[in-house]
């Protein structure tokens, strides 16, 4: 069997996690120092590609073609001019409009296997950017700029609102889902011509009581699909979390989560879309874990009932918070990573019945992703 | 004509040594080393070709007026330093 690696992208670079008889170690760092957003291992083309944020100096994407030895630059996403007299919506903070200007590569994704070296990025402010050159070049999605909801969405954790999920539909990858803090779920058929909007159920108790049911108003923080049945989706939203079996048409909520049904990340099994795991916290203004123990939520039967894993991970006085990109599911369905706000990483390789700490003293991690 | 020199952070990122290009506002200064070292133009400027937020130019001394368009005059001996702003302390 090939050893399975894991990359982290952290507050300070990236981390390179491999397989080895003791278990998973960090094998090499990347960019250190330098803050990475967004990581994704291509695997059709063995790619991988990195986002990082430069305080002074913009966001910028590098790829590398030898699995991480080397990167260099690519060009980063580009918005449009921004035509004068645009009425743009507002910043969350600061109350200034939205500039079309890329802050942040929030999420990455390849754009299907029938597409070889096409991608999908997804940014902050609202942008969902193609490639169809491995990053060579970037093109906005026009249309679901341009959608007259689009301007509707706002920030949620942060200021001004952005796209963190993209799912390719497997079976036809002109069939793309996005969830967006804070506007939703969207769907396209057509490979981004026209864009609807998938949220009916999802609710928003943040919201004043006449527009808590609003699709497009929604805060999903995680979605995912099921490789083999994609009509499946789950989503750890900001308000709980939900499931779909009907590839969005309608989401149901599901309160049964212990011990909280609060938190950003979900995964879900590549074979078995009743199979997903959660890291749940106490919401909202305190996002931290109940008690103080690092928990990890698992149902195998479909949201009916939760399994609590807890063996090595702590249980004593952790603070660990866990992004929305801070879990991610091996292709194996076994092996699950986990990092936190706090630096943690952890591994298990029997879907989360025993946890190995690879290490407490990382950086914040933004997220981790298996090649 | 003008000079442009860039900030040391800058280098760890891209190569921007001292240049000496015409221009007779900031803007033509620096599409002139921008030329050729187009990878640069997007550490220094943003999508709209403005300064970038936590970025700071100064012309002789003086601190750049104008952020978006560039449009500040520079003399035939100017010195332009492309710097960061300080952040965090």
């Amino acid at each position: 069997m090939t050893a399975r690696r894991l990359w982290a992208a952290t507050r300070k670079g990236l981390f390179l996690v491999e397989e080895g008889a003791g278990g998973f170690r960090i094998a090499a760092t990347r960019f250190l120092g330098d803050h990475a957003t967004m990581v994704l291992a291509d695997r059709r083309d063995g790619a991988v590609y990195a986002a990082l944020e430069h305080g002074h100096f913009g966001a910028k994407l590098h790829r590398s073609d030898d699995r991480g030895g080397t990167f260099r630059e690519i060009a980063a996403p580009k918005y449009p001019t921004q035509p004068e007299g645009e009425v743009e919506a507002k910043n969350w903070t600061t109350g200034q409009p939205i500039q079309w200007k890329l802050r942040k590569v929030w999420s990455l994704e390849t754009a299907g296997d029938d597409r070889p070296g096409a991608l999908w990025a997804g940014t902050i402010p609202g942008g969902l950017f193609l490639s169809k050159d491995r990053g060579a070049s970037w093109e906005i999605v026009e249309p679901l700029w341009r959608h007259p909801d689009r301007k509707r969405w706002f920030g949620g954790g942060e200021p001004e609102p952005g796209i963190h999920s993209i799912v390719v539909d497997p079976r036809n990858s002109r069939r793309v889902f996005v969830a967006v803090s804070c506007g939703g779920v969207w769907l396209t058929e057509d490979g981004g011509e026209t864009w609807t909007c998938r949220a009916d159920g999802m609710r928003a108790e943040y919201m004043p009581p006449e527009q808590q049911r609003d699709p497009v108003i929604q805060d999903p923080h995680r979605m995912v699909a099921c490789a083999a049945a994609p009509d499946v989706l789950w989503c750890q939203h900001h308000n709980g979390v939900f499931r779909s079996t009907d590839g969005a048409k309608s989401w149901q909520e599901i309160t049964q989560v212990n011990p909280s049904v609060f938190g950003f990340a979900v995964g879900v099994h590549p074979r078995d879309p009743d199979l997903a795991w959660l890291v749940p916290a106490i919401k909202d203004e305190k996002r931290i874990p109940v008690d103080g123990k690092v928990v990890v939520a698992r149902t195998r039967d479909g949201a009916k009932t939760f399994d609590i894993l807890r063996n090595g991970l702590p249980q004593e006085h952790a603070y660990d918070l866990v992004f929305r990109h801070g879990l991610d599911v091996h292709p194996d369905g076994d092996a699950v990573a986990v990092g936190s706000t706090t630096g943690s990483l952890w591994i298990t390789g029997d879907r989360g019945e025993t946890w190995q700490t690879v290490s407490e003293h990382l950086p914040p991690v933004y997220c981790v992703r298996w090649e | 004509m003008p000079r442009v020199v860039f900030t040391a952070n800058l280098q760890r990122h891209v190569s921007c040594p001292p240049s000496v290009v015409p221009g007779r506002t900031v803007r033509e200064a620096l599409d002139a080393v921008f030329a050729s070292n187009e990878r640069a133009r997007g550490y220094v400027l943003d999508d709209q070709g403005e300064l970038r937020t936590n970025m700071a130019v100064f012309v002789d001394g003086e601190m750049l007026r104008d952020r978006r368009g560039l449009s500040d005059a520079v003399g035939e001996s100017a010195e332009i330093h492309v710097m960061q702003a300080l952040s965090g302390g």
